[in-house]
């Protein structure tokens, strides 16, 4: 990579702004830091940075009204978002994904491996915590109404349970190619794939899994 | 060992509106739900009593008002909702059935003023009607405004000129005062154009259509009251359960924070006691309230010991969920066994614990990224990973297997088969 990564921070608590600024340190640059979603749309505008950094919870409808916020022109080749929440709830990790994070990452993670998936994210890669690999496997677990619309994006292909399984015990991306005899950009083509399906299927499943969970 | 199962009280079904993905109201869905049929048959039936007389689209409007959004009785954990309220989460995309009681109302009288005009097959007593319409219009939209005013407000007696009049101010003085003058101008302009005593049977079959229209006026009005009320005192003994809840949480986050003051200087105390309390709190606001004696409860169980005990980070994920019973057990003690030791030796700072439930069997892995071990040459005195893993799971019919090297660290993976005794 020729420069380093542009990354704007949007969170509406400044000592958390500081603490991530400090922690990502010089391995990116951060490039600017709002505090709600007006702020964060503008800096987008303003700063076009690479990767934005994107609190789940943000006053002024939340981190996804930011995403919903984006011009569709800038969608194409704009920035990449990464959810950032000390929320790991069902709801909030579901829905911001399906408005168009690449990734969802839990406040608690470490330096290192946030700057790691910054610059997954950067490259258009999906970042997946072991967490948000559980709710998948939930979310497609089970069977499938027979009415689905789209039989390709409702359900996850063998190989993707695979991955998203490893993932939610813990292994790293190479870890992941390593067990099951794949290379690691096949392993990313999955996570993109499984990206893609979160994103994009019908399934009742997904929108109200979380509620009907408790149900079982 | 015998089970007594109490005699479960069937909940209540209740029909409501489906407010998922409403084509108009959200009515055919969820009557389609409540009786178990396809909506589309639903659909097909309300569309053709449409077509066939309009009475479609008088039933239709009819439920639409009587019938709950599903949306009433959707409950998130405090913190969500808490961020929701204040805007710091997406809301509820508008849609056209947010107008709904304005279009049902709209409905409501073109029905009624088709219907006069199809009895009396003129039109002098349309002009009557729709007056008479536009005035009870604005009498219960106040009354449906006065509603949603005092449901928000919190306060617990129910004030009659409160309940009228909502908050007050001119625009509802007004609307109440528009809309009974309405009313009497319909009944003035009725009896002016028909002023002769043999017409009195023309005066009653208004006063009949006058009764029919407070009827409808008010029925909805009354019946959304008593939902409210029913609706408030529930959410009250939910506020109080919340507000014990949150004392109970902030003395503990106080109790938290003087012993960090006291430990300052001893950093893994400080981490420990911070990681407790964190989990603590991220429970409260952003999990379901936890449901006792399953299986994702008894490892959340088994994390907070290990935490605590041993001061390393288990990540816990857990696919599905089944409630623990005797046949369980076993592997929630093996899984507690590898984890345990996997923060005891492996000197790595984070566990890894996924558990997945699928139809015929349990499967739990433990892994660290940690020294790692020769499984075959653990002395036979050590009785943890023998006895209380491998010998354990195989005694009750399920398979341990222990993979680990020094470089990747050490998984365990512990798999039951599920017998029949779930319904």
């Amino acid at each position: 990579m020729s420069h380093p990564i542009r990354v704007l921070i949007v969170d509406d608590h400044a000592m958390f702004r500081a603490g991530v600024r400090a922690e990502l340190g010089s391995a990116v640059d951060v490039v600017a830091e709002a505090a709600d979603v007006d702020e964060a749309v503008a800096a987008i505008a303003e700063h076009h940075p690479d990767v934005v950094l994107l609190d789940v919870h943000l006053p002024g409808g939340g981190g996804a009204e930011v995403m919903r916020r984006m011009p569709p022109t800038v969608v194409a080749d704009g920035p990449r978002f990464l959810a950032l929440s000390v929320s790991d709830a069902a709801e909030d990790v579901i829905g911001t994904i399906r408005a168009g994070a690449r990734g969802y990452v839990t406040k608690t993670i470490t330096g290192p491996e946030l700057v790691d998936a910054i610059r997954r994210v950067s490259e258009n890669d999906a970042v997946f915590s072991p967490r948000l690999a559980g709710f998948v496997l939930d979310a497609f677990a089970g069977t499938i109404e027979i009415s689905a619309v789209d039989e390709d994006l409702d359900r996850l292909t063998e190989r993707e349970r695979e991955v998203m399984r490893l993932i939610a015990r813990g292994y790293a991306y190479k870890e992941v190619a390593r067990e099951l005899f794949i290379s690691i950009k096949t392993v990313e083509t999955h996570m993109s794939s499984v990206l893609r399906k979160l994103q994009l299927s019908s399934r009742h499943e997904l929108t109200r899994w979380a509620s009907d969970r408790r149900l079982l | 060992m015998t089970t007594l199962s109490a005699p479960t009280e069937r909940p209540v079904r209740r029909a409501t509106r489906d407010t998922r993905q409403p084509i108009i109201g959200g009515v055919a869905a969820g009557l389609a739900r409540h009786l178990g049929v396809p909506v589309v048959w639903v659909r097909a039936g309300f569309l053709i009593a449409a077509v066939l007389g309009g009475s479609g689209i008088l039933f239709y409007a009819g439920l639409w008002l009587v019938l709950p959004g599903d949306s009433l009785h959707d409950r998130e954990a405090p913190g969500l909702e808490s961020a929701a309220r204040q805007g710091r989460r997406p809301g509820r995309i508008r849609r056209l059935a947010d107008s709904g009681p304005a279009i049902a109302l709209v409905a409501l009288g073109l029905g009624m003023v088709l219907t006069a005009e199809a009895i009396f097959g003129n039109g002098i007593v349309i002009w009557a009607l729709v007056l008479a319409m536009l005035g009870f219009g604005l009498l219960w939209r106040q009354a449906d405004e006065a509603q949603r005013s005092r449901w928000l407000d919190q306060s617990e007696r129910l004030n009659p000129t409160r309940a009228v009049f909502g908050t007050g101010g001119w625009a509802a003085y007004v609307r109440v005062g528009a809309g009974f003058v309405l009313v009497v101008s319909a009944v003035a302009l009725f009896a002016v154009r028909h002023g002769r005593v043999s017409d009195v049977y023309d005066v009653l079959i208004s006063a009949a259509l006058g009764v029919v229209g407070l009827g409808i006026t008010l029925g909805p009005w009354i019946w959304r009251l008593t939902n409210d009320l029913a609706e408030e005192r529930a959410e009250r003994v939910r506020t109080q359960e919340r507000a014990d809840l949150a004392a109970h949480l902030h003395d503990s986050v106080l109790q938290t924070l003087a012993l960090i003051q006291k430990n300052a200087a001893d950093a893994p105390t400080v981490a420990r006691l911070a990681r407790s309390q964190e989990r603590d709190l991220r429970a409260w606001l952003f999990e379901a309230p936890p449901d006792g004696g399953t299986l994702a409860g008894a490892l959340r169980e088994v994390v907070r010991e290990i935490e605590d005990t041993y001061g390393v980070d288990v990540e816990l994920v857990t696919v599905g969920d089944v409630d623990v019973d005797e046949t369980l057990s076993p592997i929630v003690a093996a899984a507690r066994e590898a984890a345990t030791n996997a923060a005891k030796h492996a000197g790595s700072p984070v566990v890894d614990l996924y558990a997945e439930v699928s139809p015929d069997r349990v499967e739990v892995f433990v892994r660290d990224r940690g020294t790692g071990f020769d499984p075959h040459t653990v002395p036979a005195d050590r009785q943890g990973v023998r006895n209380s893993i491998l010998d354990r799971m195989t005694r009750h019919g399920g398979t341990a297997e222990i993979r680990s090297t020094p470089e990747t660290g050490t998984e365990v993976r512990l798999q039951l088969p599920r017998q029949e005794s779930n319904p």
